[in-house]
């Protein structure tokens, strides 16, 4: 049914057709609107057969689903940022016991300096923690990942994340069409757990495993997310018989048959760089777009497939490796690794703790790919005047203070040292 | 048989030569004996772990697990905190649980448990029951905040506490449950104020009664009828109840291994461990000394306090010990005073 | 279902791991031996009846105790209960009744008409006992139950010897004794009364019996000399205590004096009480805690009004006058005379000084020892001569009913070895049970039953029983207050307390297995074993 809603009602009635069975609820903008409407539909019972539980904090969170999901029920979770690093030792081990929760992540910045808006870091700091990522374009595409991820995470019994970029999805009222539930039953089969906490068939899960085995138990998660590799695109096939319209898989590639640049990116943004490719493409310049859903598992095939034959590949991401640069980036390189040919890449660190991407930003940074590539790490927009005088004055002032801070007043002020001393 | 008042009386004590504190007795029936005493005992936890000799929190888990596990009818799951039970129960590839266990983390055994007991109602089953366990590092400490949660959502879990008062699977480390003036490795016993600091701490089993769940009560391995009366009445509420067993631990104490009954039963007599029960909210029983010990008795076997007994400071911190003591009876009215008719 | 591999694990799987490989020391099982029953003079496995007593299997209990004792309800009112004396539980709370329980079963066996049962096989030997008493009928009873034809001959017209003749009846009802003697004699013991034995060896050949056991006790009470008026009325308390029996009670007067210190000073002096004696004083020349009679039976009779004199010789007896001296302790404790008298107005005097053993039987037997006036026996309870035993009071120990029931039982083994060609060994003895080898935390406080005692009154007026028995409800109690010293009552503590399950529970009567495969060694079971029935011993690394 066709909707004008908000991103995060549309996934949460999305999330609701896959009769989620416990929902853990702990508040964290900006995915809170999914849980509070969540949280409604169960009070009002539509949302039938849902135990919704308002606990103490994430980690609580994801531990109750972790319970949840071992005595044999579908478990539902939503958080973002500070939230997922403060129960990350549970998404660890929600993977290692192999248990299929789905996690909503309202993508959002990670403090310090504290910030509420979007970027990626937060998904990216759990990327090695044994999920499935799968990164959502639109509103429409977040909620029909949801119900792809269920499918996903229970046939591999593997948790699953899909991320959605916050307050650019989850607040951005939007048409969204909203599945039936008849059509979602036939989609997503009831759970079917691998291992479940049964009287009637007593087991012991979570042992303690040493060098004998630990290795082995890690090399199955690992090749389990091999597996994924087909089965999400498979899911998103049959999903698109199912539900009509392209939602999910691997990546999808937009204009790249005559490309000579190639952007790569994921999330909301590609919606803007899809404006941009169409007004350069106007004028005449070749470029295309990869936008990747899976960050784990990383398709480093289907990648390479789309990405040899261009010169330039631009990968713009809204997470940063501190020390290091752009982790997409170092992704696409793993992509190309060994590849006879392979085309430069160029990253791109954009859109942090919710600095809006725009599209004369782009315009100058494609263009810049093609005249004047560079290497190491891009920062898109970055005000080097600001930068220059907080450097200037750190080197001179031992007690400089908080750099936060002072920036914050330099970009009020403009004056030339901090307004405090 | 005679009749009338002497009769009454004696039928009182009738079978209280014998057996009124031992695990079993040949001479009451089948019902009235413990749970331990039977020869088909489910044995929650087997043969084959890896427990310390004498350990104290095998044996209360056991005594704990194999109760809830009759008292649920065989419908139990059990969630366990990382901690030594976990550890010397399954390291891979042998498991020695015979019952649906699950171990998580470490700090969230309260809050997989609430999950596990949501999924029970959820699939309609809500007469499988759930216990969550853990040691005293992984209640009053790192798994607290869970712990609290799921008291005061009121989940229907039997949390039970195996307090040993440090944190032993690591060799020995404080703990919020540590006593003042024990020796441990991060409180060791040199400088001016040797041992866990005084002043120090917290009681859970307060802080769970203030919480007002429906039924909070603490235990030791040195009185199983106690044990198991209370996991019975645990098991007869639905709601989150707590159960703060004492269980002491040779290798962490210091003490010998034959000794650890002897010691949870010496930590009653001198007022160091209160057993009591509470309701709601309010306190509604309590275990009455029966051979009141000065705390020298319960301190003396245990080498985490052995500094005490060598020099005129120890001397001091063992009047503070029983000074805490006192305390203690004097709070949970644990001894019969001359006159004190209840 | 097939499991995750390795995080999930199959139920029980530990099994495999058997942790007895740690073990540095083992417990194992012992039966120690519990104080009564070392201290028994009959040789009674005390804690054994009891656990059956316990539970109310009254039959087995009694069975059991008369395994080694026939006489349960004589036993239960005359003997003094040494075994009380070091009972464990008195240092908890008091003793275990045992004596008190022992009567109960004795006459709910002679209630419910419980027999012994008869001997296996006989076995052709021929026994000759000398003397009806307790030593005699009980080695006629161990005898008969060994399958050999037993012939009791007593000189008297009564069976019982001195628990009919030394006892007075306000402590053991005659029928309570003749049931039980009775009940040994259905054995098929040939009991022959007035028939006294003149010499012992030429008896023995015309009765071609093949052994012998005197048992004729010490009867002739012991005379002191006291300077004496010709109408002054004296006579021995045994004379006195046997002429109770007889058709025609003794006349005392109303003024009775006893003289001596022992119990049958005291039984005499009860007796006089209760013929009619107004005053009844017994005389002693130390002082009460020397006194060799039992101090209940001393308290006893202060209740019914018996006056003591301490510190008393008596030096004269005239018509209704007693001199008496005063004496004092020297350092060493002995009575030394003062040279103070006074006068006692009495119109008998009973002199309660002691017995003799009557040696006549034994005239010409060779090769036999007296010492001391009684009859050497070497540890086999054989006289010098082969094939005569001897026992009771005629031989050198104490001189209670209960050592004597002892010595037959002693005698009675010996003999049957000696008739078989055999010796006799007895089974080493167990470790002492000591209490500091219990756990007694796990016995609760539960105060001794007092049994019902006669009002003083009655006391002083009739014969009738001063002593009442238990019910039924009070001797389970009491039986239940036994410790089970050094033996395993099956209170499941072992295999409670065993934090790796390595102790296996056999069943009721079974009592329990250590499974070493999986036993660590730690002790807590030893530790806590409430009657010290399990031992650590080092394992042999």
């Amino acid at each position: 049914m066709l909707k004008q809603i908000e991103g995060s009602h549309a996934m949460a009635e999305g999330i609701a057709l896959c009769r989620p069975e416990v929902i853990c609820a702990y508040p964290i903008t900006p995915q809170t609107h999914i849980v509070e409407r969540l949280g409604e539909m169960v009070r009002t019972g539509e949302l039938k057969n849902c135990e919704f539980i308002n606990v103490e904090s994430e980690f609580t969170a994801l531990s109750v689903a972790i319970g949840a999901s071992a005595a044999g029920a579908r478990a539902y979770t939503a958080t973002a940022s500070q939230g997922l690093l403060f129960m990350a030792e549970a998404v660890y081990n929600a993977a290692g016991l192999g248990l299929p929760v789905v996690m909503t992540i309202g993508n959002r910045a990670i403090g310090a300096p504290i910030n509420i808006w979007n970027d990626h870091s937060d998904a990216m700091s759990m990327s090695d923690a044994g999920w499935m990522q799968l990164f959502a374009e639109t509103n429409q595409e977040a909620v029909d990942l949801h119900i792809q991820a269920f499918r996903l995470a229970e046939e591999l019994s593997m948790p699953t994340m899909v991320c959605v970029d916050g307050f650019i999805l989850t607040h951005a009222v939007e048409r969204v069409d909203v599945p039936e539930q008849a059509e979602v039953d036939d989609y997503l089969p009831a759970y079917e757990p691998v291992q479940v906490l049964d009287p009637n068939d007593p087991i012991s899960i979570g042992a303690m495993v040493g060098p004998d085995a630990f290795t082995e138990v890690r090399f199955l998660q690992h090749y389990k997310q091999t597996l994924a590799l087909r089965l999400i695109s498979e899911f998103a096939g049959e999903f698109k018989k199912q539900f009509g319209r392209d939602s999910g898989g691997l990546l999808r590639t937009y204009k790249i048959d005559d490309a000579e640049v190639l952007v790569v990116a994921m999330g909301s943004v590609n919606g803007t760089i899809k404006d941009t490719i169409d007004e350069m493409r106007a004028d005449g310049i070749r470029i295309g777009l990869v936008t990747l859903v899976a960050f784990r598992p990383f398709p480093v095939e289907a990648l390479r497939k789309v990405l040899v034959g261009p010169k330039h590949v631009v990968v713009i991401e809204k997470s940063l490796a501190v020390g290091m640069g752009g982790q997409l980036a170092l992704h696409v390189d793993l992509a190309l690794r060994n590849v006879a040919g392979a085309p430069q890449v160029h990253s791109v660190v954009a859109g942090l703790g919710g600095r809006p991407i725009t599209r004369p930003s782009l315009h100058r940074l494609f263009r810049r790919a093609l005249v004047q590539p560079w290497e190491g790490t891009h920062f898109l927009d970055l005000n080097e005047e600001v930068i220059a005088k907080e450097l200037h004055y750190v080197r001179k002032v031992r007690r400089s203070g908080p750099t936060a801070e002072n920036l914050l007043r330099r970009l009020r002020t403009g004056a030339q040292k901090p307004a405090a001393d | 048989m005679t009749n009338g008042t002497t009769s009454a009386a004696i039928q009182k004590l009738h079978f209280y030569q014998k057996g009124t504190f031992t695990v079993g007795n040949r001479l009451v029936s089948e019902a009235d004996r413990s749970v331990q005493a039977s020869i088909d005992r489910s044995n929650a936890l087997t043969c084959g772990h890896r427990a310390c000799q004498g350990c104290g929190e095998a044996l209360g888990a056991r005594y704990a697990l194999d109760a809830a596990l009759r008292a649920a009818g065989g419908n139990l799951i059990a969630v366990n905190a990382t901690g030594c039970l976990e550890v010397f129960t399954t390291p891979y590839p042998e498991t020695s649980w015979q019952i649906p266990w699950i171990h998580s983390l470490f700090g969230n055994a309260a809050a997989v448990a609430t999950g596990v007991a949501a999924a029970m109602r959820v699939k309609g089953r809500p007469e499988i029951r759930v216990v969550a366990q853990g040691g005293d590092g992984g209640t009053t400490d790192i798994g607290f905040g869970c712990l609290s949660g799921m008291f005061e959502r009121n989940d229907d879990v039997l949390y039970i506490c195996y307090d040993n008062e440090a944190y032993m699977n690591t060799g020995v480390q404080r703990s919020s449950a540590t006593p003042p003036a024990a020796r441990t490795a991060t409180t060791p016993a040199v400088g001016p104020q040797p041992g866990n600091v005084f002043g120090t701490g917290k009681s859970v089993p307060k802080i769970a009664v203030a919480h007002g769940i429906p039924f909070v009560a603490t235990a030791t391995v040195a009185d199983l009828h106690d044990l198991e009366r209370k996991v019975v009445k645990a098991m007869g509420i639905h709601g989150a109840r707590y159960l703060h067993i004492h269980v002491p631990c040779p290798l962490g104490w210091g003490s010998a291994s034959q000794d650890t009954i002897r010691l949870a039963q010496l930590a009653v007599e001198c007022g160091m461990f209160p057993v009591f029960e509470a309701e709601h909210g309010v306190v509604t029983g309590r275990r009455k000394i029966r051979r009141r010990v000065p705390v020298e008795d319960y301190l003396k076997p245990q080498r985490r306090f052995a500094h005490l007994f060598t020099t005129e400071e120890g001397r001091k911190c063992i009047s503070q010990l029983q000074a805490m003591a006192d305390r203690n009876i004097a709070e949970y009215r644990l001894f019969d005073w001359e006159g004190d008719v209840e | 279902m097939k499991r995750p591999f390795a995080i999930s694990l199959d139920v029980g799987t530990s099994l495999a791991n058997l942790t007895g490989s740690w073990r540095t020391s083992r417990p194992v099982y012992v039966d120690r031996l519990p104080p009564c029953n070392n201290a028994c003079p009959a040789g009674e496995n005390i804690q054994s009846w009891l656990y059956h007593a316990e539970s109310g299997d009254y039959e087995t209990a009694w069975r059991t105790l008369s395994i080694d004792n026939p006489m349960p309800a004589v036993m239960g009112r005359v003997c003094y209960h040494p075994c009380e004396n070091v009972c464990s539980r008195s240092q908890l709370d008091e003793a275990v009744g045992i004596n008190s329980v022992e009567r109960f079963l004795g006459d709910v066996a002679i209630r419910n008409g419980w027999r012994f049962a008869p001997p296996q096989a006989d076995t052709g030997k021929r026994v000759l006992v000398v003397g009806a008493g307790p030593s005699g009928l009980s080695a006629a009873y161990h005898l008969r139950r060994k399958g050999h034809a037993v012939e009791i001959r007593e000189a008297g017209p009564f069976t019982g010897g001195m628990m009919r003749f030394g006892i007075p009846k306000y402590r053991l009802p005659r029928d309570v004794l003749e049931a039980e003697i009775n009940r040994i004699i259905d054995l098929g013991v040939v009991m022959k009364l007035n028939t006294k034995i003149d010499h012992v060896v030429d008896s023995m050949q015309a009765g071609r019996f093949d052994a012998a056991f005197l048992a004729v006790g010490a009867h002739i009470g012991k005379r002191a000399y006291i300077p004496a008026g010709s109408a002054a009325k004296v006579l021995d308390a045994v004379a006195l205590l046997r002429s109770m029996e007889g058709e025609d009670k003794p006349l005392l007067g109303r003024r009775v004096v006893v003289y001596g210190g022992g119990n049958t000073a005291i039984d005499a002096a009860r007796t006089a009480r209760r013929l009619g004696a107004t005053e009844a004083i017994i005389i002693y020349r130390r002082t009460r805690d020397r006194m060799p009679a039992h101090d209940f039976e001393v308290e006893e009779a202060l209740q019914e009004g018996i006056m003591m004199k301490w510190l008393s010789t008596i030096k004269r007896m005239d018509e209704g006058v007693l001199t008496v001296e005063k004496m004092q302790l020297d350092e060493k404790g002995f009575p030394q005379p003062t040279g103070e008298f006074e006068m006692l107005e009495t119109d008998s005097l009973v002199l309660a000084l002691g017995q003799d053993v009557d040696m006549s039987l034994l005239d010409g037997v060779p090769g036999l020892k007296i010492k001391d006036g009684v009859v050497q026996v070497d540890s086999n309870m054989m006289t010098g001569y082969a094939g005569i035993f001897a026992g009771g009071d005629m031989v050198p120990s104490e001189r209670t009913v209960t050592v004597a029931v002892g010595h037959g039982k002693k005698a009675a083994r010996h003999i049957d070895a000696w008739l078989r060609g055999a010796i006799y060994t007895p089974s080493e003895k167990h470790e002492l049970a000591s209490i500091e080898k219990l756990n007694t935390w796990y016995y609760a406080d539960a105060p001794k039953t007092v049994r019902p005692m006669l009002e003083v009154a009655r006391r002083q007026s009739t014969f009738e029983e001063v002593q009442g028995g238990l019910d039924e409800t009070n001797a389970l109690y009491e039986a239940r207050r036994c410790l089970s010293c050094g033996n395993c009552f099956e209170c499941d503590n072992c295999y409670g307390v065993c934090p790796d399950n390595a102790v296996i529970k056999l069943g009721p009567g079974q009592r329990f297995r250590f499974n070493y495969d999986y036993c660590k060694g730690c002790g807590v079971c030893a530790q806590e074993c409430p009657c010290g029935a399990i031992a650590m011993v080092s394992e042999e690394i």
